[in-house]
């Protein structure tokens, strides 16, 4: 939208005069808020580092990448912590993305307008639900239900967190795929239709592939939803940092690095060790999402240069 | 491998039955949390429920501080990531030209997005509740709140100023208006319910978040309602994390009649916003 080619009024009078310099004030305001989010990615990454790096100091580095993560006797190993965020967010991602995909071909794709006006505001709605209420659910329907299925001494376990974090990231991947699937252009589908392909070879050969880019953001943003997310995996993957080994962890109780953040700051005296080190953990959640988020929107630019180039 | 036509629709109508029967069981699943949450707290709910102070431990009387608490929250976040989002929004949508700057802008914006609200929490410790001791307070996590929403605030603002015909503007200032009037006078209010659906929902996350306000200002318990921005408060999104996993006996009943009001809170600010927006299209003439 630029309309800095379109001439001003000419300055006539004192009241226009005036005027001048009130638009030129609010402009400077409105440039310096349109800078505000730069300037707080820039605090908060700051802010991070300076709590954060004096840990790297303080704890010798073997001991940091170590399997053992138990602070009140001075062991800061994060390797278990971070297999636990990986664990239960591999988790998330095997069970939603094939859901959210399956969901956002049919609202996009296949559902008659009126379900489509049924299905998006209800996946919404999920979007809206706070996490610490999904938690809540976890604790109280799905954990014994886990429990009595797997025959487990708790319930409250990675796979316990994997279902609810997949719960999470499922409208994440819904909502930015179905976009996707919506902008591909209809005279794609309609020459796909034309030269005799059914809908569903039309869907499975030629929108979802030129779709494509828009869904591997989908699925990079819902992974990012999930590695984030806290209070969920808190209250239901039963808080034990062990580093997995097999397959058999997923039946396990397993502690991610958000959880262990949330749980033990408020426990911790301002400026010690643990705190440092919790403000690291911090740095590598930062890092994880900065390096998703670039992915993510990278994989989109690349795409519209390459229809840039093809339409002109 | 070439298939009969038969052979093909027998495929097409497998898929399309797989992908109906997934996204159904996912919507009915939403629903039924949903219904279950509401069948299981609506017990809970009554008049001293909402309007009284909780004793014994948490484990009888209401929940009003810690609603009184979100309340206060979610207004302060408003007070603070309204103004600053809308600022920002109307910069990028009619002032900020296309340069390399403003695509620094949008990236910033993105990953502000995608920081997880843990993160946010520790930077609201550091920087608000101790550099600038504020303590733990409702004006540290109104802050924190602010700054976790302000990109949902400024990428639907965004979206709703860039709706507005590029012609309304041409219009107002080839009548001698200028770029402030156009914007405050033709371009705002025309946008202003796309604007309000993204504020609400984004406010609706913020009062819904627990880990950014742990350490910034939410209390355990509290004996009485805050009286100042400076005090700590109960926030319900926090209560409900509290009374589920802190506290031991916690009759069944109280907790599903917190998640119940929290449920309320937030579903209730998503359908204003639907409403807006439905509204706002169907006057829409343009």
């Amino acid at each position: 939208m630029d309309t800095h080619l379109i001439p001003g009024p000419k300055k006539r009078n004192a009241k226009a005069a005036f005027s001048q310099v009130v638009e030129t004030l609010i402009s400077a305001v409105i440039k310096a808020m349109g800078y505000s989010a730069v300037v707080f990615v820039i605090m908060i990454f700051y802010f991070l580092m300076s709590e954060g790096l004096a840990a790297v100091g303080e704890v010798p580095l073997n001991v940091l990448f170590s399997a053992r993560w138990y602070p009140i006797e001075g062991y800061y190993g994060i390797l278990p912590l971070i297999s636990g965020s990986l664990l239960v967010t591999i988790g998330a991602t095997l069970f939603a993305v094939p859901i959210g995909l399956a969901t956002a071909i049919f609202v996009a794709e296949i559902a008659p307008r009126w379900m489509r006006e049924i299905f998006k505001p209800v996946i919404e709605i999920l979007a809206g639900l706070p996490s610490v209420v999904l938690g809540f659910i976890g604790i109280i329907a799905l954990a014994p239900q886990l429990r009595q299925l797997f025959n487990l001494p708790t319930g409250l376990t990675a796979l316990a967190g994997s279902i609810l974090l997949g719960i999470i990231a499922i409208p994440t991947i819904v909502s930015i795929a179905e976009d996707a699937l919506d902008g591909v252009p209809r005279s794609y589908r309609d020459a796909a239709l034309a030269i005799g392909a059914t809908k569903w070879q039309t869907i499975w050969r030629v929108t979802l592939p030129a779709a494509r880019s828009g869904v591997l953001t989908a699925v990079m943003l819902g992974i990012g939803r999930a590695i984030g997310e806290t209070m969920t995996v808190m209250m239901v993957t039963g808080n034990a940092p062990i580093v997995a080994t097999g397959l058999g962890a997923i039946f396990m109780p397993t502690r991610t690095m958000t959880a262990t953040i949330a749980a033990e700051m408020g426990e911790v005296a301002n400026g010690s060790v643990h705190y440092h080190v919790l403000f690291l953990i911090g740095i590598i959640l930062f890092l994880i999402s900065l390096a998703v988020n670039i992915i993510a929107s990278a994989m989109v630019f690349r795409v519209k240069k390459r229809a840039e180039r093809i339409l002109s | 491998m070439k298939l009969s036509s038969k052979q093909r629709m027998l495929v097409q109508n497998l898929a399309f039955a797989a992908m109906s029967l997934i996204a159904s069981l996912t919507v009915i699943f939403i629903v039924l949390i949903v219904v279950y949450i509401v069948s299981m707290g609506a017990g809970a709910i009554s008049f001293e429920f909402i309007f009284s102070m909780p004793y014994d431990g948490m484990r009888s009387g209401g929940i009003l501080p810690a609603i009184i608490g979100t309340f206060y929250l979610t207004l302060g976040t408003a007070a603070l990531a309204v103004p600053l989002g809308l600022g920002a929004a109307i910069f990028l949508s009619e002032y900020a030209p296309d340069n390399q700057m403003t695509r620094i802008i949008r990236i910033a914006i993105t990953n502000l997005s995608g920081i997880p609200s843990v993160v946010y929490g520790l930077f609201g410790l550091g920087l608000f509740v101790l550099f600038l001791q504020l303590g733990t307070s409702i004006l540290a996590a109104s802050m924190t709140l602010a700054i976790m929403t302000l990109p949902v605030i400024i990428s639907t603002a965004e979206e709703a100023l860039r709706t507005v015909p590029q012609s309304f503007r041409v219009v107002s200032i080839s009548l001698g208006g200028t770029r402030w009037q156009t914007i405050r006078k033709i371009v705002l209010p025309e946008a202003m319910p796309g604007i309000l659906t993204g504020v609400i929902l984004g406010l609706e996350r913020a009062a819904g978040e627990t880990a950014p306000i742990m350490f910034t200002g939410a209390a355990f318990f509290l004996p009485q309602l805050p009286t100042s921005l400076t005090d700590a408060t109960m926030a319900l999104p926090y209560h409900l994390f509290v009374i589920s996993t802190q506290v031991p006996g916690m009759p069944i009943q109280i907790q599903f009649g917190t998640a119940l009001v929290l449920l309320v809170f937030v579903l209730g600010m998503n359908l204003i916003a639907s409403i807006i927006r439905s509204r706002a299209r169907a006057k829409r003439q343009w």
